[in-house]
C-alpha cells in the first residue's frame, strides 16, 4: 500500500489550510493532471451544443439550412432577420413567438405565486396549529409529491371542460400547476417554516396574537429566502413545462406558451430549420437570465429541496 | 397583448381577494372554535385542490384504466393490451433502458466532475457550464441536440456537428434519430446531459460537507485517494448519493418532452409517459392511455415508499 508522493502531499497540505482547521474540503484528485483534462473535456462537451446553437441563431437562413455553424469561424456572417423573422413577422405560417412569449409570462406569474402563498398557509398550519392527524396528513401530502402528473391529466380535463368550462383558458393552467405544485411546496416550506425557533412564536402568541397575524408578521418575513429560491424554481418549473400546457392550453396562440409553439416549429423541422435556433433562444433567454443573475438561490432551493427530501 | 395583461392581473387580484378574505374571516372568526376555523383556513385551499386535483383524478384514473373507448368495464383488457401489443413492449422496455442508464450515468459523471473541479481555479465558473442545462426546458434542450444530430445525405455538407466529425474522421453519416435501437440511447444523452449538472452541485455540496477528520485519519492510515474515496468520500455522502439516484430516476420514468419534441416517439423510441400522452390525448383511448399512466405509478411507487420512509426517520431523529 503506497503512500502519495511526498512532494503532492506537502503541496497539498498547504492548499487544503483553511483558517478554523475544522471543516477542511476533502481533496480526493486521483491525478491531478488527468482530473483537469477530464474535467475540462467534461466541461466543452457539455457546453457545445449551446454554444452551437447560439452561434447558428445569427447565422443567415440560408446558410443555418446548408452549412454547420462552426464555419463562422472561417467565413464569419451575422444577422439579426433570424429574431425579427421569429418575433414580429406576421402570417399565419409565422412563428409568432413574441405572442407566446406573453403568453408564456402571463401563465408563469399566477402559477409561481398561487401555489407558493397556499403552500406557505398550509405549511404553517401544519407546522405550528396543533391537531389530531396532523402527521398523517402531512405524509399523505409529501406521497402525493409522487404521484406522476399523468394519473391526473385526464379527470382534471375533464373537470375543466366538463363541470367549470374554463379548458383552454389561462386560469385552467393556473390551476393546474398550482395542484402539481402543491405537494413539492408544501413539503419544501413545511421543513423551513418548521426550523423557525419556538420561542419567536410563543412570544408572539403570548402577546396576544393570533393564527393570522402571526404568518404575516413573523411567517411571511422570516420565509422569504425559502420562498425566494421555491419561487425561482416553480417559475422555471412553469416556463419549461410542455406537458400541462400541451393538455390544459389549448393549444391556441391566445393561451399556449412558448415551449409548445416550439414543439410545433420543430415538429416540422425540415421547414423551420433556420427559425429554431432564434427561437430556442428566445424561450431559454428568461431560464437563462434567472440562472445566471439568482444561482445563489437557485442552488440552495435545490439544495433545501433534495438534501432533505 | 394589453388584454392577456389585464386577465392575468385579474387573476391575481381575484386570488389575493380570496385568500385575503378566507384569512380575514379566520381572524375574525367568533371565540369559540376560533382554532378550528383558523385552521381550515390555513390548511383547507391546499387539501382542497390536492383533492379535488390530484387524488380524485388518480383515483378515477385507476378506474378508467379498466374500462374501453365507450367507458365500458373491461376488466385488464387494456393491461393485456399493453403487454401483447409489440410497440407497446417496446415503449415499456426502452422505459426500463432510460431508468437504467440516466440516473447512472448521470450520478457517475456528476460525482467524477465535481471530485475533478473540487477547489480548483474558476470551480464556479465550471460548475455553471455544466449545471446550466439544467435552467433550460427539455423542449429547448431538444432542439438544441436535433441540430447536434441533424443528418445530411453523404456528399453533402453536414449541419450537425456530431454527423460532420464522423465525415471528418472518414466515416458515413448516421441518421442518429431514426436507426434504432440506437436512436434511443442518442435521446439518452440529452437527458443525461441535463441531469448531470443536477447530480454535480448537489454532490459537490456534500462532498465539501464531509469532515476533514475523517480524511486525514484515512490519509494517515495510509490509504491512497482511490481508497479514501471509495472507503471515507462514498460512505459519508451515501444519503445524497441516493437522494440524486432516486430523484433522477423519477424524472427519467417521468420523461415526456424529449422524446416528443426530438422523435415524436417514432421509430421506436417512445416510453411511457410519452405513448400515455399519445393514447390518451391523440387517440382518444381514454382506457389505454389511463392504464400507462396507472403502469408509470406502479413503477414509481417503490421510490415513493423509500422516500417517505427516509422522511419518517428523519423526522423521527429531529
Amino acid at each position: 500500500m503506497s503512500v502519495t508522493k511526498p512532494g503532492v502531499r506537502a503541496k497539498r497540505r498547504t492548499r487544503d489550510e483553511v483558517p478554523d482547521g475544522q471543516f477542511l474540503r476533502v481533496k480526493q484528485r486521483l491525478t491531478s493532471r488527468g482530473a483537469t483534462i477530464a474535467a475540462i473535456v467534461i466541461a466543452t462537451l457539455w457546453t457545445i451544443p449551446t454554444f452551437g446553437l447560439f452561434v447558428s441563431s445569427f447565422r443567415p437562413a440560408d446558410e443555418i439550412r446548408t452549412t454547420g455553424w462552426w464555419n463562422v469561424f472561417v467565413r464569419p456572417s451575422f444577422s439579426l432577420e433570424n429574431y425579427a423573422d421569429v418575433l414580429f413577422a406576421s402570417g399565419a405560417s409565422s412563428a409568432n413567438l413574441g405572442s407566446y412569449f406573453v403568453n408564456s409570462l402571463v401563465i408563469a406569474i399566477p402559477a409561481t405565486l398561487f401555489p407558493i402563498a397556499i403552500a406557505t398557509m398550509a405549511a404553517y398550519g401544519f407546522a405550528w396549529i396543533k391537531f389530531r392527524g396532523s402527521g398523517a396528513l402531512f405524509v399523505l401530502i409529501f406521497a402525493l409529491q409522487i404521484v406522476p402528473l399523468q394519473m391526473a391529466l385526464i379527470p382534471l380535463l375533464q373537470i375543466f371542460s366538463g363541470t367549470l368550462g374554463i379548458s383552454g383558458t389561462f386560469p385552467a393552467v393556473w390551476i393546474a400547476h398550482t395542484i402539481f405544485a402543491l405537494p413539492l411546496c408544501i413539503f419544501l416550506l413545511h421543513n423551513f417554516i418548521a426550523e423557525i425557533p419556538r420561542e419567536v412564536i410563543e412570544a408572539a402568541r403570548v402577546d396576544g396574537a393570533n393564527h393570522t397575524q402571526i404568518f404575516f408578521q413573523l411567517i411571511l418575513p422570516l420565509s422569504m429566502p425559502a420562498l425566494a429560491s421555491i419561487g425561482i424554481f416553480q417559475f422555471l418549473w412553469v416556463w419549461n413545462d410542455l406537458l400541462v400546457a400541451l393538455v390544459f392550453s389549448g393549444g391556441t396562440v391566445e393561451v399556449a406558451p412558448l415551449t409548445q409553439r416550439l414543439a410545433e416549429l420543430v415538429g416540422n423541422f425540415g421547414r423551420n430549420a433556420e427559425r429554431l435556433p432564434a427561437a430556442a433562444f428566445i424561450s431559454l433567454i428568461v431560464p437563462l437570465i434567472v440562472f445566471f443573475s439568482l444561482q445563489r438561490f437557485f442552488v440552495r432551493g435545490l439544495l433545501a429541496g433534495s438534501t432533505k427530501g | 397583448m394589453p388584454e392577456k395583461a389585464l386577465i392575468m392581473v385579474v387573476g391575481l387580484v381575484a386570488f389575493v381577494a380570496v385568500v385575503g378574505l378566507i384569512l380575514f374571516l379566520a381572524d375574525r372568526a367568533p371565540k369559540r372554535g376560533r382554532d378550528v376555523f383558523q385552521l381550515l383556513a390555513f390548511i383547507a385551499p391546499a387539501l382542497v385542490l390536492l383533492a379535488v386535483g390530484l387524488i380524485y383524478p388518480a383515483i378515477r384514473t385507476t378506474f378508467t384504466a379498466f374500462t374501453d373507448r365507450q367507458g365500458e368495464f373491461i376488466g385488464i383488457d387494456n393491461f393485456v393490451w399493453m403487454f401483447t401489443q409489440p410497440t407497446i413492449i417496446t415503449t415499456l422496455v426502452n422505459t426500463l433502458i432510460w431508468v437504467a442508464l440516466v440516473p447512472l450515468i448521470s450520478t457517475g459523471v456528476g460525482l467524477a466532475y465535481a471530485i475533478f473541479i473540487d477547489k480548483s481555479a474558476g470551480e464556479k465558473f465550471l460548475k455553471a457550464l455544466v449545471f446550466m442545462p439544467m435552467a433550460i426546458s427539455f423542449v429547448g434542450a431538444g432542439i438544441i441536440w436535433r441540430f447536434v444530430y441533424e443528418y445530411r445525405a453523404e456528399g453533402f455538407e453536414q449541419i450537425g456537428i456530431l454527423n460532420q466529425l464522423l465525415v471528418w474522421c472518414g466515416a458515413e453519416p448516421q441518421q442518429f434519430l431514426i436507426n434504432s435501437p440506437f436512436n434511443t440511447l442518442f435521446l439518452i444523452v440529452v437527458m443525461v446531459w441535463i441531469q448531470t449538472g443536477f447530480a454535480m452541485v448537489l454532490l459537490s455540496a456534500a462532498i465539501k460537507g464531509v469532515p476533514i477528520e475523517i480524511v486525514e485519519a484515512a490519509k494517515l492510515d495510509g490509504a491512497n485517494p482511490w481508497q479514501q474515496f471509495v472507503n471515507v468520500t462514498v460512505p459519508a455522502i451515501r444519503g445524497t448519493l441516493i437522494v440524486v439516484v432516486t430523484t433522477i430516476t423519477i424524472a427519467t420514468l417521468k420523461v415526456f418532452d424529449i422524446v416528443r419534441t426530438m422523435t415524436g416517439g417514432q421509430f421506436d423510441t417512445s416510453v411511457i409517459a410519452n405513448e400515455m400522452y399519445t393514447q390518451a390525448f391523440n387517440r382518444g383511448e381514454f382506457g389505454q392511455g389511463s392504464a400507462l399512466a396507472v403502469v408509470l405509478f406502479i413503477m414509481v411507487m417503490p421510490i415513493v415508499i423509500y422516500n417517505v420512509r427516509s422522511m419518517r426517520k428523519q423526522r423521527e431523529i429531529r
